[in-house]
């Protein structure tokens, strides 16, 4: 009753004042976004920004995208800018580069990057090649995109992790977003770059929801590539991952914290060009390191991180051989009992954390 | 031996007599334009074709045979060079194609787009480099069109796409470049070669599927030379009507030696993409005197008698030559002097492209990203790091 009357007591003014105030201090910060539509946004943003902007792949105009992340897009933009191609991913992928080469922005999505394989000598000879083959005067600002690695229940063929792959090659940037922020600040950065960038989603993760910072809600939010972000700080323990078992170290970092265990985990976003320098000053601080990944353990991420972990000023400080998590080294089955022990699980994380502290 | 001194005496000043020669021949009455028949082109899905007549300007008949005889020299000086082991790793020449290149350059603009592949060092001339440019890149030094990073299959000059190595993968790139010309509205189109070996590769019918699904402004160009390799046609396509293959694509065949016929049918090939009716396909059957690349004798799957019959019969340059004189639109002699004014230019261009320097091994990480700062790029272990800049 006195709340209201010094409502009233108040000139108009004053009181629509309040009103203003309340309103802006709640609806940002609660803001939550899912990885789908902040990679939908930030495409958006950059095909309204720029008009040479365009997507091409199977599915992302009429049917809104194969796992929807194209959603609205031909609707607002039209055939022009949002094309649909035939199955024909060797021919869409040479259509995309040579796009690009003329000076043209494609972004070209994979439906998911196993299907990448059938144009992957597109991919890596006529574009990652192309800018140093030709003495710097051709460039091909071209962006891949696509889910990658694991999914659920979709067996051997539709489950491989391409990070390696295409980590490998000289001429490519890799990014692999965690999170929504991750989703879009890398995008968008992917789509501005004018080189070619191969973006691997995660089709887990679309649908997981993840609060959205207010830098996040700008058009011009950019992540730079080749950045990691330490998502969580700790002093006993590295633990670097990229994509969606981020998600699984920093739940194993929650629990190991109950038991006086505190990881530093880091989220890499870029494949390459690798952060090494962060996971370096990490390990300097820690003492022990772990990797988490979901592809196959040979010559993976995690393969490389420890190579060059050996080879820079952190190995002095390791009070461990660096351990690796990774998926297991089998063609993915399909009974759910056998495709859960072959990823990464949060207990396999704590194991391999609690084997290297010696625990 | 002082009458063999004036002997040459004689012939040193006769030679810088040259000028006056050739304001003799200059004022000659030579025609302006003749109008000569071409070989009528096969059609396929295609109610009506090229001309069978065209007009050859003296200008344009002096500039095609000036730029064929240019591709036919740099291309023998490359195998001069190559055996000499000046010029390392591929070299695919072209010499009996200059048809191709120079008509197909004839019948489109500046500014309109062109693809190839590996034999690629004719359309880099014709696209504009310098035969220095070009064949400094094939002696790997820093005076090459790509700063020597490329070598003969990666060339490329403006609105020219090299050079790829991949024989197939510049198909859907050329469709691509023509989805980019009709996305930008401005008129262009991208001429897309591939040979006969290529034909057969499947992402050319997945970019011919593209390329009319979407009405793109794409020429497909079949240089058919008769040989993938060592393979011959017959044995290596069900079909050898690569004019047809295009299926739903209307396609014609031409004859790739007539340097005029290849440009008449360029001409009527861009104005039906321009039109916006979508692709065309051009089959050109043409002939390579090499064979597939400077470590293949070319003599293993083809006889000495089937070369030397071309090269008597069909030759493209001495075709124009024979037209161009018996029609007076130039002399022989002026023609001689153009071949001079070439082998100049080519020994100038090779003394170069010998001469020059490595590039310097400091930039051996340079060109990796474009548009970046510059960063570190490893060598051969951890130690040796090499600075890359854009």
């Amino acid at each position: 009753m006195a709340a209201a009357s010094g409502l009233v007591r108040r000139p108009l003014r004053q009181v629509s004042g309040l009103l203003r105030r309340r309103f802006h201090r709640t609806a940002p910060a609660a803001l939550q976004v899912t990885v789908r539509d902040a990679i939908n946004q930030g495409m958006d943003e950059e095909l309204e920004r720029d008009e040479k902007v365009f997507l091409l792949g199977e599915e992302v105009a009429q049917y809104d995208g194969a796992y929807k992340v194209s959603r609205g897009l031909w609707k607002k933009y039209g055939d022009k800018r949002i094309i649909d191609t035939p199955i024909s991913e060797m021919g869409f992928a040479g259509i995309a580069v040579g796009a690009a080469m003329a000076g043209l922005r494609p972004i070209c999505e994979f439906m998911t990057f196993n299907f990448s394989m059938q144009a992957i000598d597109q991919v890596i000879n006529s574009a990652a090649k192309t800018y140093y083959m030709s003495g710097g005067c051709q460039s091909v600002p071209i962006v891949f995109r696509g889910p990658n690695g694991a999914s659920a229940g979709v067996a051997a063929q539709h489950s491989q992790c391409f990070a390696a792959w295409y980590g490998h090659c000289p001429g490519l940037k890799v990014v692999s977003p965690w999170n929504s922020e991750d989703a879009k600040g890398l995008i968008k950065s992917a789509i501005r770059d004018n080189n070619p960038v191969v973006v691997l989603e995660n089709e887990l993760m679309y649908g997981v929801p993840f609060e959205f910072p207010e830098a996040a809600q700008s058009k011009d939010f950019l992540i730079p590539i080749g950045k990691a972000k330490i998502e969580r700080q700790g002093t006993h323990v590295t633990v670097v991952a990229h994509s969606r078992p981020v998600g699984h170290c920093l739940e194993a970092a929650a629990v190991l914290s109950k038991e006086g265990i505190e990881c530093e985990v880091i989220n890499m976003r870029t494949i390459r060009p690798m952060d090494i320098e962060t996971i370096e000053a990490s390990v300097i601080k820690t003492n022990h390191l772990v990797t988490v990944e979901g592809g196959w353990p040979q010559f993976g991420i995690g393969a490389e991180i420890c190579a060059r972990i050996m080879e820079g000023p952190a190995f002095n400080y390791l009070d461990a051989p660096a351990v690796r998590v990774t998926g297991a080294d089998v063609p993915m089955p399909y009974a759910k009992i056998l495709e859960d022990n072959s990823i990464p699980q949060v207990k396999d994380i704590i194991f391999a954390i609690k084997k290297t502290l010696n625990i | 031996m002082r009458k063999m001194l004036a002997a040459v005496s004689r012939v040193l000043s006769g030679a810088a007599q040259k000028p006056a020669s050739r304001v003799l021949v200059a004022s000659r009455n030579f025609a302006n334009d003749a109008t000569f028949e071409i070989k009528k082109c096969d059609l396929h899905r295609l109610e009506e074709g090229p001309p069978v007549t065209t007009v050859l300007t003296r200008e344009d008949g002096l500039k095609y045979y000036r730029m064929m005889q240019t591709v036919r020299r740099m291309e023998l000086k490359a195998d001069q060079l190559y055996k000499q082991k000046i010029i390392r790793g591929f070299c695919h020449l072209c010499d009996g194609q200059e048809a191709c290149c120079v008509g197909l350059e004839a019948g489109i603009n500046p500014t309109d787009h062109l693809i190839t592949a590996y034999r690629a060092h004719g359309f880099t001339f014709t696209r504009g480099l310098s035969v220095r440019e070009i064949l400094t890149e094939l002696t790997g030094r820093r005076g090459g069109c790509a700063k020597g990073k490329g070598g003969s299959m990666h060339m490329y000059a403006k609105n020219f796409y090299g050079g790829n190595g991949i024989v197939g993968a510049q198909v859907p790139l050329g469709a691509g470049i023509a989805l980019a010309c009709k996305y930008n509205g401005k008129d262009e189109v991208c001429l897309t070669l591939y040979g006969d070996g290529a034909a057969n590769q499947g992402q050319i019918f997945e970019a011919y599927n593209m390329a009319a699904l979407w009405k793109l402004p794409c020429i497909f160009i079949c240089e058919n030379n008769r040989y993938g390799m060592g393979t011959s046609v017959e044995r290596a396509a069900a079909s050898t009507d690569y004019y047809k293959r295009g299926d739903f694509i209307p396609g014609l065949r031409v004859d790739g030696m007539d340097v005029l016929c290849v440009r008449e049918a360029t001409r009527f090939a861009a104005a039906y993409c321009r039109s916006g009716k979508g692709p065309i396909l051009m089959e050109l059957q043409t002939y390579r005197y090499h064979g597939h690349s400077m470590s293949d004798p070319g003599v293993s799957y083809r006889t000495r008698e089937e070369i030397q019959e071309v090269r008597s019969k069909s030759d493209p340059i001495m075709l124009l030559k024979d037209r161009m004189v018996n029609s007076n639109l130039a002399s022989v002699e002026e023609l001689k002097e153009i071949d001079v004014e070439v082998r100049k230019e080519i020994e100038d261009a090779a003394q170069f492209a010998t001469a020059d320097p490595e590039p310097p091994l400091e930039e051996l990480g340079h060109h990796i990203y474009c548009s970046e700062p510059p960063f570190e790029v490893r060598g051969a272990n951890q130690w040796i790091k090499f600075k890359s800049v854009s």
